[in-house]
């Protein structure tokens, strides 16, 4: 990467009054067609110049914005001076995959919504920035990335359960400790959602493999092909294989079905398995991969969060002539990120909104439509959002061969069943304290698992806490 | 990598497999499966553990060569590898003392029957297998299920090259009609499953089948494997493979079977033209 130099003697930072520096993208059409990265990044121009327009504010509010409290000023202040390897320490010491976070935080809720600009006018593009600078790292060659220091080796032994974003921040933190980590997963591939869920053209795999392997560097081992509960159990990772401490960070990935009448026919899929056929089976090279994916002409998804836009969006890449995302609230309701729901709009998606699914009709075991009802909004419910309630008499029909639902996802019972004295939620999700520990002594939680389908980042922030209670708590047993 | 070390053809088109994964033959219990990819861009496919050692730390199984996966594990010899090996999952199959058991194992069903079969003699039930095949050259394991301690062996082929000229469910009608029979097993073709399932329903003998929908992950994570038990969805890789064959909607597991089937014949056609063997 070519350095611009910084003017000499260093000025005074003097906040440039420029709008916000769109960052570029390839144009619909073309990314419509393809699973290439829709976004492209900021040049260093365009980082420097984003930069220049943060306040550098002596309190800085964006910081408590961010869950895990990265020290935004201070990395943009370095972009600032172009000192951009300190730039991505400051990152790294708050956040072990900045250029996945960069790419799919919901900023706009978290540090851009408390950063001062924001009250006037447009906030400063913190994750594009963080992208940028995570992008930087990912670019040099090893030598020059940055390598958070391992700890001296403690001859503790911890097993991390699942390599999503949860267990890798957790494994991370452990070997800065010196602690010897393991992770099993149980796919075939690390990453978690990361790699299984989100999509190619949003999170290019080759980032999270190189996040990964900067994990292995560090002395992570990883194993995969291994499901705790059926494989080795919770406990016998504790006795047989002579771990002294267990991370579960197992996510949140058994589908919820809507249980309406037709949900079994043919055509009707669980996000989680049209983009797992997608991502990790790699459906879109068939038949050079070998596993198939139905490709339909008509798709409704139903849903409005960022599966669902993953999901609309793959489905048109993998040639559907129409695609309608199907949604019970209005847009404003839409948990999705708001930068995916502007990108699903220009790749021409069809918004059904406040429209309620009743029915999957099909014929000889095929989908044929989506039955809806129209619905409208009414007083706030208990999420503070107005509840949707139907419209009497306003059953239409949506003309579909495909039906992909994305209503979330729930815990996977695989692992608990086999921990009996693992303390679990009405919800089948396990209960954990702030600092990850559960009702099993040396058995830590974190992430989805804990909190039912969240962030990256809320998972690396429980990971990463994890972490350190482990190592108050191995502190504290005698070997 | 997973070593394949043990490798025998059953017949034309069935084969049976043993590799090394110490830690799934710790494990495995009758009536579970396991989940493979042959290679780096393999499909992942479940098959049943036919048999295992845990001392020796292998399990076997036995596959019958129907599309590109089966087709490309066909291939590999001992000393290849397989790309990867997960297990054991699914929930193993209820064995208990149930008194007077049949075991129908119909085609490569013979190979999870086997286990299943093992397993009900060995906790003291009184077992008749019924095997059906459509020919004789079809028919497996018959040895191996004449080496255990039964209380009869009965075979079927479609044709009478073998044993009985009938198929599965004449046997197993006559024994649900002589009052000998306290549960059945069916596994095997889902056709076969439904047929044996209606007949065992006449007379309330419970009836257990081992399901095999479509499965991507086999552990809980898609629902592509779904199938309906008495109008309830359960997913066939967490919740089964093993169901209350009077509460299975055969119909829609047939159906939902069928959805590759062109893209699998594709496939097939594709893999079975590069690497110019015969079949
Ligand atoms: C399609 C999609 C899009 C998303 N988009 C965004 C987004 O834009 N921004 C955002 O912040 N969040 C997004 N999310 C949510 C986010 O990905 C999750 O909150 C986050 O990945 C949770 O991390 P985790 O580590 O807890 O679990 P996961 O990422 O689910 O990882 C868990 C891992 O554990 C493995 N595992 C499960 N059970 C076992 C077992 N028994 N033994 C061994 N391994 C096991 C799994 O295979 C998996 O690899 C999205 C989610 C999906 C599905
Ligand atoms: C729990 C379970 C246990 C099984 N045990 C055995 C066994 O012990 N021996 C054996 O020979 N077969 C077994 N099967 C069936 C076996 O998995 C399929 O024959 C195999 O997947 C076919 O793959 P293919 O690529 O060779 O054929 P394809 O051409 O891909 O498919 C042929 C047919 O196999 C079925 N099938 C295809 N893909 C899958 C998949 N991913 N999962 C399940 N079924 C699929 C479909 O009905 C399809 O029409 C089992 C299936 C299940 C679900
Ligand atoms: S195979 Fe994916 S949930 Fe059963």
């Amino acid at each position: 990467m070519s350095h611009i130099e910084a003017p000499d003697p260093k000025p005074r930072h003097r906040p440039s009054r420029g709008p916000r520096t769109e960052m570029p993208a390839r144009p619909a059409e073309e990314r419509a067609r393809d699973f290439d990265e829709v976004n492209l990044g900021y040049s260093e121009e365009q980082a420097i110049a984003e930069a220049e327009r943060c306040l550098q504010c002596k309190n800085a509010t964006c910081i408590e914005g961010c869950p895990v409290n990265i020290d935004i000023k201070s990395f943009i202040g370095h972009i600032i001076n172009r000192e951009y390897a300190e730039g991505v320490a400051v990152l790294k010491e708050r956040n072990a995959l900045p250029a996945v976070c960069g790419r799919v935080c919901p900023q706009e809720e978290q540090c851009e919504a408390s950063c001062v600009l924001g009250k006037k006018g447009e906030p400063v593009a913190i994750g594009r920035l963080e992208r940028w600078l995570g992008d930087f790292d990912l670019a040099c060659d090893l030598e020059g990335r940055c390598k958070p220091e391992v700890g001296e080796d403690t001859g503790f032994k911890v097993a991390v359960v699942g390599s999503g974003p949860a267990g890798l921040a957790c494994a991370g933190e452990l070997r800065r400790f010196g602690h010897a980590v393991t992770v099993f997963e149980s796919l075939h591939a690390l990453g978690g959602v990361l790699t299984y869920g989100i999509p190619e053209f949003r999170l290019p795999k080759s980032i999270v493999q190189a996040e990964i392997e900067m994990l292995a560097i560090m002395g992570v081992e990883f194993v995969k092909d291994i499901v705790v509960g059926a494989t080795y159990t919770v406990d016998e990772l504790m006795t047989e294989q002579g771990y002294d401490a267990v991370f579960v960070g197992n996510g949140a990935g058994l589908p919820v079905f809507l249980g309406i009448p037709g949900e079994n026919l043919n055509g009707v899929y669980s996000a989680n398995e049209f983009l797992t056929r997608v991502n990790l089976m790699k459906g879109y090279e068939f038949p050079k991969a070998d596993t198939p994916v139905w490709r339909g002409r008509k798709v409704a998804v139903i849903g409005g969060g960022n599966v669902a836009m993953d999901a609309a969006r793959t489905a048109k890449r993998l040639g559907a002539e129409e695609v309608f995302l199907v949604y019970r609230r209005s847009e404003e309701e839409m948990p999705a990120r708001r930068e995916e729901v502007h990108h699903a709009r220009e790749e021409g998606i069809e918004f059904k909104m406040l429209c309620s699914p009743s029915e999957v009709v099909g014929k000889d075991g095929w989908a044929t439509g989506l039955v809806t009802t129209r619905m409208e909004l009414g007083e706030p419910d208990d999420s503070g959002r107005r509840a949707p309630v139907c419209v009497m008499d306003s059953e239409f029909t949506i003309d579909c061969d495909t039906v992909i639902v994305a209503v979330g996802t729930r815990a996977n019972p695989l692992l608990p069943k086999t921990t009996p004295d693992l303390e679990l939620t009405s919800r089948g999700y396990i209960v954990a304290n702030d600092h990850g520990a559960t009702s099993k002594p040396g058995v830590f939680a974190g992430g989805d698992i804990v909190t039912g389908s969240a962030t990256v980042i809320l998972a690396m922030g429980a990971g990463k806490r994890s972490a350190q209670a482990i190592d108050r708590w191995l502190a504290g047993t005698s070997r | 990598m997973f070593p394949v070390v043990y490798k025998r053809q059953l017949s034309e088109s069935v084969f049976e497999m043993g590799v090394e994964a110490p830690a799934i033959a710790h494990k495995a219990k009758a009536g579970q499966f396991l989940m493979l990819r042959v290679d780096e861009n393999g499909e992942r496919i479940p098959l049943t553990f036919s048999d295992w050692s845990a001392e020796e730390g292998w399990i076997r199984f036995i596959f019958m060569r129907v599309g590109k996966t089966t087709h490309k594990l066909s291939h590999l010899e001992v000393g290849d590898s397989l790309a990867d090996v997960v297990g054991p999952l699914g929930v193993p199959t209820h064995v208990e003392d149930l008194g007077r058991v049949a075991v129908v194992g119909g085609g490569v069903g013979a190979a999870v029957a086997y286990p299943v079969a093992r397993a009900m003699a060995a906790a003291g039930n009184e077992v008749t297998v019924i095997l059906g095949a459509r020919n004789e050259e079809l028919l497996i394991l018959e040895d191996e299920f004449k080496a255990l301690s039964l209380k009869e062996l009965i075979v079927c082929t479609d044709d009478g090259s073998a044993g009985r000229k009938d198929l599965v469910t004449a046997p197993l009608k006559e024994l649900c009609a002589a009052g000998a029979l306290d549960h059945a097993m069916a596994i095997g073709p889902v056709i076969m499953m439904k047929f044996c399932s209606a007949t065992t329903k006449e007379y309330s003998v419970p009836t257990t089948v081992s399901l095999n929908p479509i499965m991507v992950d086999g552990t809980g994570m898609c629902g592509a494997c779904r199938v309906s038990i008495d109008g309830e969805t359960k997913f066939g890789c967490v919740d089964g493979p093993d169901f209350d064959g009077h509460a299975v909607d055969f119909e829609e597991l047939m159906s939902r079977q069928r959805v590759y089937v062109d893209d699998e014949r594709l496939a097939d056609a594709e893999y079975s033209r590069e690497c110019r063997c015969h079949t």
